[in-house]
C-alpha cells in the first residue's frame, strides 16, 4: 500500500513480469552507455572540450591579428578572412556579434579557435545546427571539417543581453 | 496504534480516514496558495511568451520577451513547484505517519522566507532590475536583491526539509508507526535528501555571485565553474521533482483506483537509485563545454545517468502496472480494459495518468537522447532543449501536482471544487496543449532554433540569416503554449474559487467518481490483498511498456542518424 506501512516483511526479490521488464530496462540501459564509447572510437563527432584559459583582451588581440594577416575582403562591414587551409582559425563572440567571417576550404580541417570578449554566447552553426558553448576566458578549440560549400551562418544560442537576438556571423566554404 | 497529536490539535479525514495533524495542515494549506499564486504569475507570462514566438502575431519586443522568459522560469520551475513540495512534505510525515508536525516555528520560517523570497526575486525581475534568465550566467549581472532573494528562498526551502526530517524523528521516537515508512513518505524523504544535496549546490554557487554583485568581490564567479555547480542546482533540482511526482502517481493511483505496487522493494530501489545517481547528470548541461574533457562527458551521462533512467524505468511500469492489478482485481478484464474503463473523469486520475503517459514517452525518451554526450551537439540550447523540459515539468510534475490539488483541496481545505465539468476537462487542456507545444519546440530546434530568442527575424543583424522553415512549427508552439496556459489558468481559477469561495464539506468529500467505483476503491485501499495473486498479471502494462521501449530506439537511433550527416568535429 502506498499510503500505509508496507506488510512486515517487504523486502523481496521482484518476480514475474517486473523482473523481465527490469531485466530489459537494465540490457537498454547498457546498450545506452556504449553507444557513447563506440562512436567516440568509431564516429566523427564528438565535443573533446579542448580549452585554453585566455584573458579575453588578449584573445580579442589575437583575434586581430589573425584578422590583420589573413584577410582577403570585406562583406557586410565584417572582414572576410581565409586563414591557410588546415591551420587555426579564430572568432570571438562580442556583445553582439560574431567576429570575423571565416572563409574556409571544404575537406580540411580546421582548428577553430571560439572565445568570447564579454557574457557567455551559445556557437551555433546553420543549418546543420551544431551547437557548442562559448565561455569568456576559455579558448575553446573545435576542430571541424567543412564538408560542403556554401554560406553558413552562425547565430548566438546563449542568452546575452539586450541584443542576443541579432548576434549573427558566416561562414563561407569553397571548393 | 500511537499518536503523539493531541486530540485537540488533530481531526480524523471523513473522506480516507487518515490523521490530519492541524498544524501540518495550515502549512500545507498556505504553500499550496503561495504554489498556485506562482503558477499564475508564470502561466501568464507563459501566454505573453507563446504569442511572442507565434511569428504571425510576435507580441513581445524582445526586451519584454527576455524579461517575461526570466519571470515565467523562476515562477514555474521554482517557486510553484518547491511550494507544492513543500506542502507534500508536510503531509507526507503527518498524516501517512500518524504524527504531528515537529516545529510550528520551522514551519513558519520555511513559509515566510520562501514568500520573501519569491516576492523580492519577482519584485527584482518585473522592475528590470534582473533580466538575466533563470540560469543567470555570469558575467551577466542582475542587481544585488535577485541573488539575496534566491538564497533567502533556498535558505527558506533548507529549514522546509529539516522540519520534515524531524517530524520523521518524531514519529519513530514516538513509535506511532510500526515498521517501515509508507512508501509515498519514502518517495518524499528521496526527494528531501536530494533537495538538500542541490540547495547546497545553489548556495555554493549565488552566496559568491551576491556578493560580486554587491561589490565585495571584485571579479565574478569564473564562467565554467558557475556552469558545472550552477547545474549541480538547477538539474539536480528537477531530480527533485521527479521524486516527488512519483510519490504523487503512487498516492493517486492509491486513491483514485486502490492501486498498490507490486513490489515494494523495487519500488524503494528505484527511488535509491534516484538518490545515488541523479546528480552527476547535471552534467548533460555542459556536453560541448570548453574545458570538460570527452570521457568526463561521457562518464558522467552514461553510468550515473543510466541507473537514474533504469529508476524511471521501473517506476514506468510499476506504476500502471499496479493500477491495471487493482481493475482486474475489481473483475475488469481483456488486455486493455484496465484502461478504457479507468476512472477517466476523475481529474486526479486523468492528471496523474496523462502524467505518466507524457513524462515517460516525451521527456523520458527525449532527455535521454539529447543528454547523450555527442548527439547534444545537435541539441544544445537549441528549442529541442525546452521541448524536453516541458514534457518533464510541466506535463510531467505540473499536471501530477494539478491531479494532487483535485484532492488536496476537498480533503485538506475541506473545500469543494466548484464547477465540476471543467475540473474535470482541465487536466486534458493542459496535456494537450503542452504536447502540442513540445512537439512543435522539438521540430522547430530540430532546424536549429534557438531557444530563449524572441523571433527568428534577426532583424538589423549585420549577417541576415533565414529560419523561415520553422514559422509552421512555432506557430505549433504559439498555439499549444496557449491551450496549456489556459488549462493552468482554469486550475488557478477553480483552485482560488474553491479555497477563497467554495462550499465547505462537512462530512466525506464528494466523490469524482461514481457510488459503486467509490465504494470498490474504499474496499480495495482499506482490506487485505496480494497484488501478486494469479489471474491478475499486469499484461496490458507489459504491452505499453514494450510500445514505449521501441518508440525510445526509433527515437533514439533517429537522432545518431541525424549526427552522421553533420560536419565531422572534435
Amino acid at each position: 500500500m502506498s499510503i500505509h506501512h508496507p506488510p512486515r516483511k517487504w523486502l523481496e526479490a521482484p518476480h514475474g513480469f517486473e523482473r523481465l521488464w527490469i531485466g530489459i530496462a537494465l540490457l537498454w540501459c547498457l546498450v545506452l552507455s556504449a553507444a557513447m564509447p563506440y562512436w567516440h572510437f568509431k564516429g566523427k563527432q564528438t565535443s573533446s572540450g579542448e580549452a585554453y584559459t585566455v584573458e579575453p583582451g588578449k584573445f580579442d588581440a589575437r583575434v586581430a591579428r589573425f584578422v590583420e594577416a589573413h584577410k582577403v575582403g570585406e562583406r557586410s562591414g565584417l572582414p572576410v578572412v581565409e586563414p591557410p587551409p588546415g591551420t587555426d582559425a579564430y572568432l570571438i563572440g562580442k556583445a553582439w556579434q560574431w567576429y570575423p567571417i571565416l572563409k574556409l576550404k571544404k575537406g580540411v580541417e580546421y582548428r577553430l579557435h571560439v572565445s568570447s570578449f564579454d557574457y557567455q554566447h551559445g556557437f551555433s552553426l546553420l543549418p546543420m545546427n551544431m551547437n557548442f558553448h562559448v565561455v569568456p576566458g576559455y579558448d575553446h578549440v573545435i576542430t571541424l571539417t567543412p564538408t560542403e560549400k556554401g554560406e553558413f551562418n552562425i547565430i548566438c544560442n546563449e542568452f546575452c543581453g539586450a541584443g542576443h537576438h541579432i548576434m549573427t556571423g558566416l561562414i563561407i566554404v569553397e571548393e | 496504534m500511537a499518536t503523539n497529536m493531541l486530540q485537540s490539535k488533530m481531526r480524523l479525514c471523513s473522506t480516507t480516514g487518515l490523521p490530519v495533524c492541524l498544524s501540518a495542515q495550515r502549512f500545507i494549506k498556505l504553500n499550496a496558495v503561495a504554489g498556485v499564486v506562482s503558477l499564475l504569475v508564470g502561466a501568464t507570462a507563459a501566454i505573453l511568451l507563446a504569442l511572442t514566438r507565434w511569428e504571425t502575431i510576435g507580441l513581445l519586443d524582445p526586451i519584454d520577451y527576455y524579461k517575461v522568459i526570466t519571470l515565467h522560469g523562476l515562477n514555474m520551475l521554482v517557486f510553484w513547484i518547491l511550494f507544492m513540495e513543500m506542502a507534500i512534505l508536510h503531509f507526507a510525515a503527518t498524516s501517512l505517519l500518524n504524527s504531528r508536525n515537529f516545529s510550528s516555528a520551522l514551519s513558519w520560517a520555511q513559509f515566510v522566507m520562501m514568500l520573501a523570497g519569491f516576492g523580492i526575486v519577482n519584485y527584482s525581475v518585473l522592475m528590470d532590475r534582473a533580466t538575466v534568465m533563470m540560469t543567470s550566467y555570469v558575467p551577466l549581472k542582475a542587481e544585488q536583491e535577485f541573488y539575496l532573494g534566491l538564497i533567502i528562498f533556498a535558505v527558506g526551502a533548507l529549514l522546509g526539509c529539516v522540519n520534515f526530517l524531524g517530524t520523521l524523528y518524531i514519529a519513530r521516537r514516538d513509535k506511532t508507526y510500526k515498521g517501515a515508512i509508507p512508501l509515498v513518505t519514502f518517495g518524499a524523504l528521496a526527494a528531501t535528501i536530494i533537495a538538500i544535496w542541490t540547495l547546497v549546490h545553489g548556495a555554493i554557487v549565488l552566496i559568491p555571485t551576491w556578493f560580486w554583485s554587491l561589490g565585495l568581490l571584485e571579479n565574478a564567479p569564473d564562467g565554467a565553474w558557475y556552469r558545472m555547480i550552477w547545474w549541480g542546482f538547477g538539474h539536480a533540482s528537477q531530480q527533485i521533482n521527479v521524486c516527488a511526482m512519483v510519490a504523487v502517481w503512487y498516492f493517486l493511483a492509491t486513491m483514485t483506483t486502490g492501486a498498490r505496487p507490486l513490489s515494494q522493494t523495487v519500488c524503494r530501489t528505484a527511488f535509491l537509485l534516484y538518490i545515488l545517481f541523479i546528480n552527476l547528470a547535471s552534467a548533460h548541461h555542459l556536453l560541448v563545454d570548453p574545458g570538460v574533457s570527452a570521457s568526463w562527458k561521457m562518464w558522467n551521462t552514461s553510468y550515473a545517468l543510466y541507473l537514474a533512467v533504469l529508476a524511471s524505468m521501473i517506476h514506468g511500469f510499476t506504476v500502471p502496472a499496479s493500477v491495471e492489478v487493482a481493475q482486474r482485481k475489481r473483475g475488469i478484464g481483456g488486455l486493455f480494459g484496465w484502461l478504457t474503463r479507468a476512472p477517466w473523469k476523475d481529474p486526479g486520475f486523468a492528471a496523474f495518468f496523462l502524467s505518466l503517459v507524457i513524462f515517460g514517452f516525451g521527456g523520458g525518451i527525449t532527455g535521454v537522447t539529447l543528454g547523450t554526450h555527442q548527439i547534444n551537439i545537435i541539441a544544445h540550447n537549441t528549442l529541442r532543449i525546452p521541448g524536453h523540459f516541458h514534457v518533464t515539468v510541466a506535463g510531467g510534475t505540473s499536471l501530477a501536482f494539478m491531479g494532487l490539488a483535485y484532492y488536496v483541496i476537498p480533503l485538506i481545505f475541506q473545500k469543494e471544487i466548484p464547477m465540476r465539468v471543467l475540473a474535470r476537462i482541465q487536466p486534458y487542456i493542459f496535456a494537450i496543449g503542452i504536447c502540442i507545444m513540445a512537439i512543435g519546440m522539438t521540430l522547430a530546434g530540430s532546424l536549429g532554433v534557438p531557444r530563449r530568442h524572441p523571433d527568428i527575424d534577426f532583424t538589423g543583424a549585420k549577417v541576415a540569416v533565414d529560419l523561415g522553415d520553422a514559422a509552421p512549427f512555432l506557430a505549433m508552439v504559439g498555439i499549444g503554449g496557449t491551450i496549456a496556459a489556459i488549462g493552468a489558468l482554469i486550475f488557478c481559477v477553480l483552485a482560488a474559487w474553491a479555497v477563497f469561495l467554495g462550499k465547505t464539506n462537512k462530512g466525506p468529500m464528494t466523490s469524482w467518481q461514481s457510488p459503486e467505483q467509490t465504494r470498490l476503491t474504499k474496499q480495495l485501499i482499506t482490506t487485505a490483498w496480494n497484488p501478486n495473486d494469479k489471474g491478475m498479471k499486469p499484461k496490458g502494462t507489459v504491452v505499453l511498456t514494450f510500445i514505449f521501449l521501441a518508440s525510445f530506439a526509433v527515437y533514439y537511433f533517429a537522432n545518431w542518424k541525424a549526427l552522421v550527416d553533420v560536419w565531422p568535429v572534435k
